[in-house]
């Protein structure tokens, strides 16, 4: 798992919060690890609740309205796949991200086959999580699904793989075009590196080089050569961003 | 537990038990049908003798009369070793023969009887038994003739007699045989758990004794002797992983810690914080990419990632593989190429894909062209790396080739061990774990990581079994390669 640098807080904040207010639900029994990740999504302007057990997780998961569900995979009481399954039984479809300290490739596809939406192995940066969670809140949303993708000027059809930026027609590769379109799918969110790894090209594991920040910088001489305005932002530290103007 | 003890537990001895009671039951079978016969046979001829003479005297009676047949039964009664003759009147009266007493009723009785007897010449106490027939004469008389049975009984006797010796040599034999082949099987079986014994309180190079008869307890032994071959194979990897991990560990461990130190003594300004910091999580992670590879190289050579296999075109990995590092070898000055075949494996194609994008990134990292004599560049292809997917015979062949430097045959072995890295690469980032990796993904599908020569370059193959049954198309092998491998 590609590990990003430190995360500057303070500008993801600014790229994402004002975008929509989460409320999350953190099921983690490591006081310390807990506490720490309450305050950090509080301070990015989410709402996050903590549990402590699975038992009460599963509890305060059924009667609270929560975005995504934060789950470690070991907990007391009830384990963290224990849990979603219950939870997947009772019709809940919050979007669980799990976190484990179990990092390996089955036991990632054992947490998403008993019903997580996403796997983080421990240890995490705060950025990769957030990226991530703030994903997974977007596809509960569901506009994603549009065949038209628009950011500025930048259009994408799914259907018939046109991408232009405004009156120019761009040619691109096929790969280029599913990262492109990953990317404005979640336009406005940060996309980490290794989510770009997972979702564009399907592999789980942590290259020792920087090779998808060459298939950034390819995709970005397309899209954002010569024109006044850039759309593909790098966010030092978490990933990459596709949005029409930096604040 | 006493040695008796032991010895009558052992399976040997329990067998030699069935053996010993199936073969007494045996033979005390044969014996009772020997014995059987002997009587029918002794009893028939008794009969046929019986019946002979009755039928002789009745017709001496018949033609010459009661006086002529007293006569001849006193004469026959005299006779050594005679039968038994009587002759009653029809009020029970005896007026020939040679029988003293009878069983009463038996005169009373027409036809064969078994009676107790005494001869009128008898001096002891003593009854015999005979077998006689009694007939009828006309007016009233009647005639038995019979014989003594002793002969009979003696016969028995000695049968019964051979029984009893036979089933006591049987079980005195079985019983010695069993005990011998128990001692002999726990005399080895002794040795045996005696060296389990000493190798499980630590000494794992001794082995149990093999002997040369080929037999069951040989191939125990030769098999268990595979298996503490296999173990302290396992715990020699694991002490060297552990040593490794020590030293690999520390060093960077060493490094944060020390920085973190050198920060906190330096009172500098929020940025040299900050930067310090930064260097910190960068350390940290490298430390934990380093963890996480060796984790899955230790779950590959456990073989727990066995259950995630499934069937898929090795050539896909390599396409794949080609496409993702494309773009970051153009960077790096050089060209990356793939040629594929068909080549159906049964494979966990996370493992294969990785186990193939390090081999990838070595080939980008070390297979930069040396510059030959006076700066002109060895050949045309130079920079120019091979990822290559082909089927030789039963096996899939997934190859990078590079024109680098390669690696010397003599430390071909060597950088497969984990964290080893040759001294020409240390200035380049890495942890030294890309190739253990890799040949342990092999390793895992029963095939094997091959470092050869590619004049010049390297030339690192995955050798994985192909799928059995998908398609029995061998391709021929592709002849503009380097084919030589270590």
């Amino acid at each position: 798992m590609r590990l990003p640098l430190a995360p500057c807080l303070e500008k993801v904040t600014s790229l994402t919060a004002a975008e929509r207010t989460m409320r999350l639900l953190i099921i983690e029994d490591d006081r310390e690890s807990a506490d720490y990740l309450v305050k950090a999504f509080r301070e990015v302007g989410h709402i996050a609740d903590h549990a402590a057990d699975g038992e009460e997780g599963l509890a305060m998961a059924e009667s609270g309205d929560y975005d995504v569900l934060v789950v470690d995979r070991m907990l007391p009481k009830r384990d963290g796949l224990s849990l979603i399954g219950a939870l997947r039984d009772k019709g809940n479809t919050a979007p669980v991200l799990i976190l484990s300290a179990l990092g390996q490739v089955d036991d990632r596809i054992k947490g998403l086959r008993a019903g997580g939406d996403d796997y983080l192995p421990k240890p995490y940066s705060f950025a990769e999580l957030l990226a991530r969670v703030e994903v997974l809140s977007r596809r509960r949303g569901g506009p994603a699904e549009d065949t038209l993708y628009r950011v500025g000027d930048l259009e994408l059809d799914r259907l018939s793989h046109r991408v232009a930026r405004g009156k120019d027609e761009l040619t691109l590769q096929p790969r280029e075009f599913r990262l492109l379109e990953y990317l404005m799918k979640h336009a406005g969110q940060v996309v980490t590196r290794t989510m770009l790894l997972e979702n564009v090209w399907d592999y789980h594991f942590d290259p020792q080089t920087n090779v998808i920040d060459v298939h950034i910088s390819r995709l970005r001489s397309k899209i954002d050569k010569g024109f006044e305005r850039p759309l593909l932002h790098t966010i030092r530290g978490a990933g990459y961003m596709i949005r029409d103007g930096i604040r | 537990m006493t040695a008796f003890g032991k010895l009558v537990r052992t399976t040997a001895f329990r067998l030699t038990l069935v053996y010993l009671f199936l073969f007494a039951m045996f033979a005390a079978s044969l014996l009772a049908y020997f014995a059987w016969n002997t009587r029918r046979l002794i009893t028939e001829e008794i009969t046929q003798t019986v019946n002979a003479e009755t039928s002789e005297i009745n017709e001496l009676y018949g033609r010459r009369g009661l006086r002529a047949l007293v006569l001849a039964i006193e004469s026959r009664a005299l006779r050594p070793g005679a039968n038994l003759y009587l002759v009653t009147t029809p009020t029970g009266q005896a007026i020939a023969g040679n029988v003293g007493s009878l069983a009463p009723g038996v005169m009373a009785t027409r036809g064969w009887s078994e009676t107790a007897y005494r001869r009128i010449e008898d001096a002891d106490d003593r009854d015999h038994r005979a077998l006689v027939r009694v007939t009828e004469l006309e007016n009233g008389f009647r005639l038995l003739i019979g014989r003594d049975l002793a002969e009979r009984r003696r016969l028995f006797g000695i049968v019964a007699k051979a029984a009893q010796w036979s089933i006591l040599i049987v079980v005195v034999l079985g019983l010695g045989g069993g005990v011998f082949v128990a001692r002999r099987v726990l005399r080895r079986i002794d040795a045996m758990s005696g060296t389990a014994h000493r190798i499980m309180t630590g000494d794992l190079s001794e082995r149990l004794p093999v002997g040369r008869s080929g037999d069951e307890l040989d191939r125990l032994a030769e098999n268990l002797n595979a298996m503490l071959e296999r173990i302290e194979a396992l715990m020699a990897g694991l002490k060297e992983v552990t040593d490794n991990i020590a030293h690999d560990l520390k060093t960077p461990l060493t490094r944060l810690r020390n920085r973190a130190e050198e920060a906190l003594a330096k009172s500098g300004c929020e940025a040299d914080y900050r930067a310090a910091l930064e260097r910190t999580i960068e350390e940290s992670d490298g430390l934990i990419r380093t963890f996480n590879a060796l984790l899955m190289i230790a779950r590959a050579e456990s073989g727990q990632a066995r259950g995630n296999m499934d069937d898929f075109d090795a050539a896909e990995v390599a396409g794949g593989i080609h496409e993702l590092y494309e773009p970051l070898a153009e960077d790096d000055g050089m060209t990356l190429k793939v040629k594929c075949e068909p080549t159906p494996v049964h494979a966990n194609r996370e493992l294969i894909s990785q186990a193939l994008a390090n081999l990838v990134e070595n080939a980008i990292k070390y297979g930069k062209p040396v510059a030959q004599t006076g700066g002109t560049v060895v050949s045309m292809d130079s920079g120019q790396i091979l990822i290559e997917a082909r089927r030789e015979g039963d096996q899939v062949l997934l190859s990078v080739t590079d024109r680098g430097p390669g690696i010397p045959e003599a430390d071909r072995k060597h950088v497969v061990e984990r964290f080893v890295r040759l001294e020409a690469s240390r200035t380049q980032p890495g942890s030294g774990l890309g190739l253990s990796l890799a040949a342990a993904v092999a390793t895992l599908h029963g095939g094997e990581l091959r470092l050869g020569d590619a004049h010049p370059g390297l030339v690192a193959t995955l050798v994985l079994p192909a799928r059995v049954g998908a398609g029995d198309r061998v391709a021929p092998p592709i002849p503009d390669v380097p084919q030589k491998v270590a």
